[in-house]
């Protein structure tokens, strides 16, 4: 059971709308005018009404700001297109800040907000990325292009020379919205000249640095706390203009602040995932082996391009997924439109790239007329091969993924199931049943060798604090640290405290990202713990009266005894804490993990559909999962990461999609027109352990957060096509609409 | 004007605008956080509390309609240490994460068996259609109502 | 999510209400369980200057036997319809569908009144009244009118209840033993029918739409097929050439009429028992 759940059970958490800080007495709230249209020139912004309007302190646009642009996501991505934080001169999509207004209550700032009159001079707007790529219409005529990111493929042609089949598609994998619980919020206060922000962020060391940057502060004269948060799925890493406008306005009306967006701005507001235009070519034998692919990314990087715009170096990366395929060529190029920006989402640029090599390996199948699950197992990478080195350069730590299949295939009953589909065939009955199999392997930790920092400090009372720079937003990291700690020291997880996301009580921290908190964070608290121990070992050969070397601790009482071995004649943390601090300092070790490479985690999903023929309709029937994240700590908390992630994956595939109209206007904006997934629309899902602990960091451990999010989208969505198989559908776009079904069905008849 | 409701077996009376919705009443006024906002179209149920026995979500009502009425929140849940058996069962099978739409998620469970002592699984999973969570899949909170379900009934 | 503020006044009789909209006109809206205005207003879609609160009206939440048909409060919420033994016995198909409304939240608060007088196309209930040739009472400065389900929607979110009445009964014939169904493909179980079918068999079969108009509509070239005893794909396919759908994010008006078809053919096969 978990540490937090009692709180969160009895009176709910503590998130930055529900903060009583004693420095945020007195706040003022703040409200954001945005845009209603998705490119134009701002002609005027008359601003007289609502700064007479009642409980209004101030009204500012980008005229009055004198702070710089928010600082890029990115180095490669051109200065130009880097954003403002209330819109200059021209708005580049809906629901772009134009206005910040303070006020005494917040129902004053929303009154306020409709005395706000500004005029625009609409402009074409550019919605589509293909249309952007061709540089028409210019998201930032400064930068003379509405290119972001450009990576070159590296061949022509030639790369399917000599196959004997090719295959060729197009596929979208659409935009999504995150849909934390809660929506973005922060609260901001200037303390003896520093500034204290509350965020509700994955990242407080990121945020800390981002207003450090745009004050032109020392990172030290900043403080932020990220306090309980309502879930983040990548985006809330980065720092938005909302939040980091917070301290500027709290100096212009000399109080703090605060501010939370409803979810309507939150569906505008709050970057999307995904969005990538996908073209896949795939070649290789008709016995079913893969010799060639190629992947064309464009990825939508929306108005102001972020952290979205450089995944697909990601997606390039995992290109070739679990496959020994000989030659794998991968270009892919980011642009500018006029929508909401693109940052990272659950599984950020591997969901793409094993979405795309999963639907070529059934188009390949199909081509070849050979089972899909066959065809995998025909050219995964053996278990004998790793490390293994892909085509694309990258090493794989460990892997089996030929078991995986068989694990997953097994516990479906997959033959049973293939007679059930033939059963239905042969009946023409109107609902049919489609099998989806997907294999994937995803990069944790990464793309580069990432580093963790923590403090493990043992109190005089012979209780631990543990200071991590991993940031928790619900995955449970109280929870499996505390274990963590008590398992190596041997002392009780009531008497054990965990502090993060406070940049004044945590010296660095990477935040939690890229499933990565656990391999990185929980290797450094490991280390860290194990530093302690040695620190504590001559100090309780002083007190026992012995050699260093005749010291032994046992972790399972937190005893240091001697020679004689017995651990009542021994000392515990109690004394031996007591005595560093009465030498004159704690007992602790601060340790920066570093992992020698990202790990990478792999497994397979099989998806059972019901599809009704004559409405289009898709039904998740059954979701088999195998997931192996190497040595798993807390298999409660890994499984709920891999329900959870289940759960995202399946609705991107059968019904999430932020959506706009040709001028740009969002059609999605709010959770009754964007379909988050709820319990009516899933089954319970089944479980397979799978454990292959890599080599790279003490615990074994890979990540897990992302991981069932990467393998259940490909799989749903292929056993929507599986299921129309036989009628003549070889793909579907997501989401797998009633529509888009029927329309497949229709199509592939005429 | 001048309302008063019986929150978690307390009365309350307050001055408040008749535009206060009864979430923003209940945060705000009665100082009672763990009830939660997470849309603004009825759409997530982060905001359910119990009016006079069964869910409602209080970001669709006005203060003033619940005027006289008695409301339970998460709050009120518990008896003292002792946890509620949904709320028992939602950390026995570890339902929640990031904890966000949980006290929402209680409410509407609770209600739930009241109106459904035995539920099958399906049940659950429409019984709880109105309420999103974005952590669990669902997975582990239909478990925990029917393990909720099951123990009460035992 | 903070509506404009405005005057509020709570009535305690049906009396007062009509009174009070008598005295305000256009300003003001009545506010039942507010599950249709209140959404509206928390977007600012919607910003009456009044709202007269007619949601302590405990008098008009009732279901009844009235011999002929059962006489229903415009009060009684979803939640009240759903679990209502009467309904089980004499009205099955209404019963179920105030059970598909929403989520059980919404059911808990929503009124049958509130969602007819709303009048919104994809809504479920309207399409059920139409079926089943239900009937509404209005009571108004000018007294009590009724007005036949057919009269009563006139175009999007527009019906012809008067803005000073206040819609107090809605009347259902009983269908006991009649052969009923309810069909709706939605995205999610809490969404709005994509396209919702209501049909009520009985000496005049009804078929009731939802979301393939304007406004709540029947499919009575459809009912006439039916009643001709045409089979229950030919009943759905003049079903899916009848009313006046748009597009939208979820179905275009090609998809609509398909389902539509589909739908109404369901409805007639699993009503007829076949």
């Amino acid at each position: 059971m978990r540490i937090e759940d009692p709180a969160l059970l009895t009176v709910g958490g503590t998130y930055v709308a529900d903060l009583r800080a004693p420095e945020l007495d007195g706040a003022a709230y703040v409200t954001y005018v945005r845009s209603t249209i998705a490119h134009a020139e701002i002609t005027s912004v008359d601003l007289t009404e609502a700064r007479s309007a009642p409980g209004v302190l101030g009204v500012f646009a980008a005229a009055d700001l004198d702070l710089d642009r928010l600082p890029s996501a990115s180095p490669i991505l051109p200065d130009a297109m880097r954003r403002p934080m209330l819109a200059t001169g021209r708005v580049r999509f809906v629901g772009e800040p134009v206005v910040a207004i303070v006020s005494e209550r917040p129902e004053q700032g929303v009154d306020a907000a409709d005395l706000v009159w500004i005029d625009y001079e609409p402009l074409p707007a550019v919605v589509d990325p293909t249309e952007a790529a061709r540089d028409e219409v210019l998201v930032h005529p400064d930068a003379g292009t509405n290119v972001a990111m450009d990576i070159a493929g590296r061949t022509g042609d030639e790369l399917f020379e000599g196959c004997e089949l090719v295959v060729r598609a197009e596929m979208v994998n659409q935009r999504l919205a995150a849909v934390p619980l809660e929506v973005r919020s922060a609260a901001s206060a200037w303390v003896d000249g520093r500034i204290w922000q509350w965020s509700s962020t994955q990242h407080a060391h990121g945020v800390r640095d981002s207003l450090a940057e745009v004050y032109g502060m020392d990172p030290a004269a900043v403080r932020v706390i990220a306090p309980d948060v309502g879930g983040g799925f990548g985006a809330k890493i980065g720092s938005t203009p909302e939040e980091v406008l917070l301290p500027w306005l709290a100096r212009q009306v000399g109080r703090p602040v605060r501010w939370t967006e409803t979810r309507s701005e939150n569906m505008v507001g709050m970057g999307h995932g995904r969005g990538q235009h996908q073209t896949v070519e795939i070649g290789g034998r008709r016995d079913g082996r893969v010799e060639a692919y190629r992947l064309t990314v464009l990825q939508d990087g929306g108005a102001y391009p972020s952290m979205g715009s450089v995944l697909p170096f990601l997606t390039r990366m995992m290109a070739p997924g679990t496959y020994d395929i000989a030659r794998v060529d991968v270009a892919a190029r980011s642009v500018a439109t006029n929508t909401t920006s693109t940052v990272a989402y659950r599984g950020a640029g591997r969901p793409e790239a094993t979405a795309a090599i999963e639907r070529a390996m059934d188009l390949f199948a199909a081509e070849a007329g050979l089972d899909p699950a066959e065809v995998r197992r025909r050219n995964v990478i053996p278990a004998d091969a790793f490390p293994h080195t892909t085509a694309m350069g990258v090493t794989y730590d460990i892997g089996d993924y030929e078991q995986a299949l068989d694990l997953v295939l097994d516990a479906a009953g997959y033959e049973d199931l293939r007679a059930e589909q033939a059963r239905r065939r042969a009946a023409d009955e109107q609902v049919q049943l489609g099998i989806g199999v997907s294999l994937y392997v995803e990069v944790t930790a990464g793309p580069r060798a990432g580093s963790e920092h923590a403090r493990v400090v043992v109190e005089s009372d012979g209780s631990a604090t543990v200071y991590t720079g991993s940031s928790s937003h619900g995955q449970g990291h109280h929870t499996a640290f505390t274990s963590l700690v008590s398992e190596r020291l041997g002392i009780a997880p009531e008497r054990i405290t965990i502090v993060h996301g406070d940049t004044d009580q945590v010296e660095r921290g990477a935040g939690t990202m890229g499933s990565r908190s656990l391999q990185l964070g929980g290797s450094a608290i490991h280390e860290a713990a194990g530093e302690v121990i040695e620190r504590a070992l001559p100090i309780a050969a002083r007190l026992l009266d012995t050699d260093v070397h005749e010291i032994r601790f046992d972790p399972t009482t937190g005893r240091f005894s001697g020679p004689d071995g017995s651990a009542a004649a021994g000392v515990g943390w109690v004394e031996v804490a007591g005595t560093s601090q009465f030498d004159g300092a704690p007992l602790a070790a601060a340790v920066d993990f570093t992992a020698e490479s990202p790990t990478y985690p792999f497994g397979a999903h099989v998806a059972v559909v019901d599809v009704d023929t004559e409405t289009g309709r898709v039904v998740l029937r059954r979701h088999i999962a195998v997931d192996d994240a190497g040595r798993i700590l807390n298999p409660l908390l890994a499984e709920g990461q891999r329900h959870g992630g289940i759960a995202q994956g399946a609705a991107q595939a059968l019904l999430e999609e932020v959506c706009f109209d040709e001028d740009g206007n969002p059609v999605t904006s709010n959770l009754a027109d964007y379909a988050v997934i709820s319990a009516a629309e899933l089954p319970s899902f089944e479980l397979v352990d799978m454990e292959t602990p890599t080599p790279i960091n003490p615990l074994g451990a890979k990540g897990i957060g992302e991981s069932g999010t990467i393998g259940s989208t490909p799989a749903v969505q292929s056993a929507v096509v599986d299921a129309l198989a036989h009628l003549g559908v070889r793909h579907v776009d997501m989401p797998a609409t009633p529509e888009r079904v029927w329309r497949a069905i229709r199509a592939a008849q005429t | 004007m001048q309302i008063s409701i019986t929150v978690n077996g307390r009365e309350r009376t307050s001055e408040v605008e008749p535009r206060t919705l009864l979430v923003h009443h209940i945060r705000d006024e009665l100082g009672l956080t763990g009830t939660n906002v997470g849309c603004d179209t009825t759409s997530c149920g982060a905001c359910t509390v119990l009016l006079d026995g069964e869910s409602v979500k209080s970001c669709t009502l006005l203060a003033v309609q619940a005027d006289g009425e008695s409301i339970t929140t998460i709050e009120g849940l518990a008896d003292g240490e002792k946890l509620h058996p949904v709320q028992a069962a939602f950390r026995e099978h570890h339902g929640l994460q990031c904890g966000f739409c949980t006290p929402g998620m209680v409410m509407a469970a609770v209600s739930l068996l009241a109106e459904q002592p035995d539920p099958t699984e399906h049940d659950v999973r429409e019984g709880l259609e109105g309420n999103l969570c974005r952590c669990t899949g669902y997975h582990n909170i239909v478990r925990a109502v029917l393990a909720a379900a099951e123990g009460s009934q035992a | 999510m903070i509506p404009l503020a405005f005057e509020y006044e709570r009535a305690d009789s049906a009396e007062a209400a009509i009174a009070a909209l008598a005295r305000h006109g256009d300003e003001a809206k009545l506010l039942a369980g507010g599950h249709s205005l209140l959404p509206l207003m928390k977007l600012r879609l919607a910003a009456p200057a009044v709202i007269v609160d007619i949601g302590r009206l405990s008098d008009l939440s009732y279901v009844r036997d009235e011999g002929a048909h059962l006489a229903i409060g415009a009060l009684t919420r979803h939640h009240d319809l759903a679990t209502s033994d009467l309904l089980a016995a004499e009205a099955p198909l209404l019963r179920h569908a105030a059970g598909q409304v929403g989520d059980p939240q919404v059911r808990h608060r929503g009124t049958i009144g509130g969602s007819v007088v709303h009048g919104d196309p994809a809504s479920d209930l309207p399409a059920v009244l139409l079926a089943m040739r239900a009937s509404v009472v209005v009571r108004g400065p000018g007294g009590e009118r009724t007005i036949a389900a057919d009269d009563l929607f006139t175009g999007f979110l527009e019906t012809t209840v008067g803005p000073d009445e206040l819609l107090t009964e809605i009347k259902v014939p009983k269908t006991a033993g009649a052969g009923w169904s309810f069909q709706k493909l939605a995205r999610r179980s809490q969404d709005w029918a994509i396209v919702g079918v209501a049909l009520q068999l009985g000496d005049q079969p009804g078929i009731g739409l939802v979301n393939m108009a304007p406004q709540p509509t029947r499919a009575v070239d459809a009912e006439a097929a039916l009643s001709a005893g045409a089979s229950p794909s030919e009943v759905g396919r003049s079903a899916s050439a009848e009313g006046d759908p748009s597009a939208d994010l979820n179905a275009s008006v090609e998809y609509r009429r398909h389902l539509a078809g589909v739908l109404v053919g369901r409805a007639v096969a699993e009503a007829q028992g076949s």
